[in-house]
């Protein structure tokens, strides 16, 4: 199915059932992240429930400390 | 009094005009760090003509900055010139019209607090959370705006702090990355600087002029190189119960560690300790060093630097020492106390 992750178009295979999947996916499972689902602030503990369907957009921003 | 065509094209944005100029020049603003992104945001709002910047840092001028801390020349590194110093002297043959505090230090408790409540806004361009969450007390306690503001490898992160309006860094403080996170072993390129400083300094030149309502409010994060940029509306973050921006406040960041502090200092392959005693006579440390016949000392009005075994060790005046060479703390201590007491 086809997301939009961060403004960028992303195919990503239907096993990738949720936002934690998708998190693993991009490999940024160690990161803190604030993460938006379709407009939606997702605290940690719902990035397994939020299912994932073709269209949805993502944001994912981690804090960097380097000045 | 303003000069007549200095800021004319500034005048000319209908926003600004003529009072939000005028605005600007009785503005006071603090930048906390002048390595990347406080060279350019400084250079940004001089040129603007903000009338009283503070600047403060702790560092002195290397070779490995001048790839992107604008303020900076290479007579600046072969002089060792504090960066507060160096930023200082080209920001006055920028701007002479302005007056520019610089304080070679660190941004510790007693120091904000003498500053912070006679600034308009603040501009973190520190390089660790740990000053930051240090600054976002500091605002909170005197109601002050400050602009979060980071940059990693080609990728930059910005937000407008304001009190009582939107989430702190402590609301968002679960966000946080553990340190070893923060040091950056992946670079850095300067473009990413000048994005994040024209995100920082437009938010400054919003608050300062009175045009609040054109602030962004949203994090904004991109990444140049990936070509991605994004924008997240954070409002729901904020706590009701936030130590550091409810009504139960209590500063948690604002406590006072007694200890000789330690610090490593991200991707420089160094450890900064600050002892708690102040002032120190860098003349009579020359002295006393230059007994011991292995040490080969160099000095300038700011700092004492010599070199010992594969460490170089250098020393400010208001008592902080910098050990290039080593990562770890307690190897750090062990040197502080071999040479220095
Ligand atoms: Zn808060």
């Amino acid at each position: 199915m086809k997301i939009t992750v961060n403004g960028n178009g992303l195919e990503v295979q239907e096993d990738i059932k949720h936002i934690k999947g998708l998190i693993d996916f991009l490999g940024l499972e160690d990161k803190p992240l604030i993460v938006e689902h379709n407009q939606q602030i997702l605290q940690k503990e719902a990035h397994e429930k939020a299912v994932l369907e073709s269209g949805d957009k993502v944001e994912i921003v981690h804090f960097v400390g380097g000045g | 009094m303003l000069e007549t065509n200095r800021y004319q094209r500034q005048i000319l944005f209908t926003p600004i005009g003529e009072t939000g100029q005028e605005k600007l020049s009785r503005s006071h603003v603090l930048i906390v760090g002048t390595g990347a992104l406080g060279s350019s945001s400084a250079e940004a709002l001089a040129r603007a003509g903000v009338g009283h910047l503070t600047l403060i840092d702790r560092d002195y001028v290397e070779e490995s900055n001048l790839q992107r801390q604008q303020l900076f020349s290479e007579e600046d590194m072969r002089q060792k010139t504090p960066k507060a110093i160096a930023a200082k002297q080209r920001l006055s043959q920028v701007n002479s019209h302005i007056h520019i505090d610089a304080i070679v230090g660190d941004a510790e408790i007693d120091l904000l607090r003498q500053i912070a409540p006679k600034v308009d806004l603040i501009i973190d361009a520190t390089d660790n959370f740990e000053t930051r969450l240090l600054l976002n007390d500091t605002a909170q306690k005197y109601q002050k705006p400050w602009i979060y503001g980071a940059v990693v490898a080609s990728y930059g992160v910005t937000f407008t702090v304001l009190p009582d309006k939107t989430p702190c860094l402590q609301c968002l403080a679960e966000y946080i990355p553990n340190n070893g996170a923060t040091c950056d072993s992946v670079g850095i390129i300067q473009p990413v600087v000048q994005k994040v400083v024209s995100q920082q300094v437009t938010e400054a030149l919003k608050l300062l002029t009175g045009n609040e309502a054109a602030l962004s409010g949203k994090l904004i994060a991109f990444d140049l190189w990936e070509n991605q940029h994004t924008e997240i509306e954070v409002a729901s973050l904020r706590k009701a119960d936030c130590p550091s921006c409810s009504e139960k406040r209590s500063y948690p960041n604002l406590a006072y560690d007694a200890r000789l502090k330690t610090a490593v200092l991200c991707g420089r392959n160094t450890v900064q300790l600050r002892p708690q005693r102040k002032k120190t006579d860098l003349a009579e440390v020359a002295k006393e060093l230059q007994k011991n016949n292995q040490i080969k000392l160099f000095q300038n009005p700011y700092l004492l630097s010599f070199e010992v075994d594969s460490f170089r060790v250098v020393l400010f005046q208001d008592g902080r020492v910098l050990i290039h060479g080593t990562m770890d703390q307690l190897e750090a201590k062990t040197i502080y106390h071999r040479y220095l007491g």
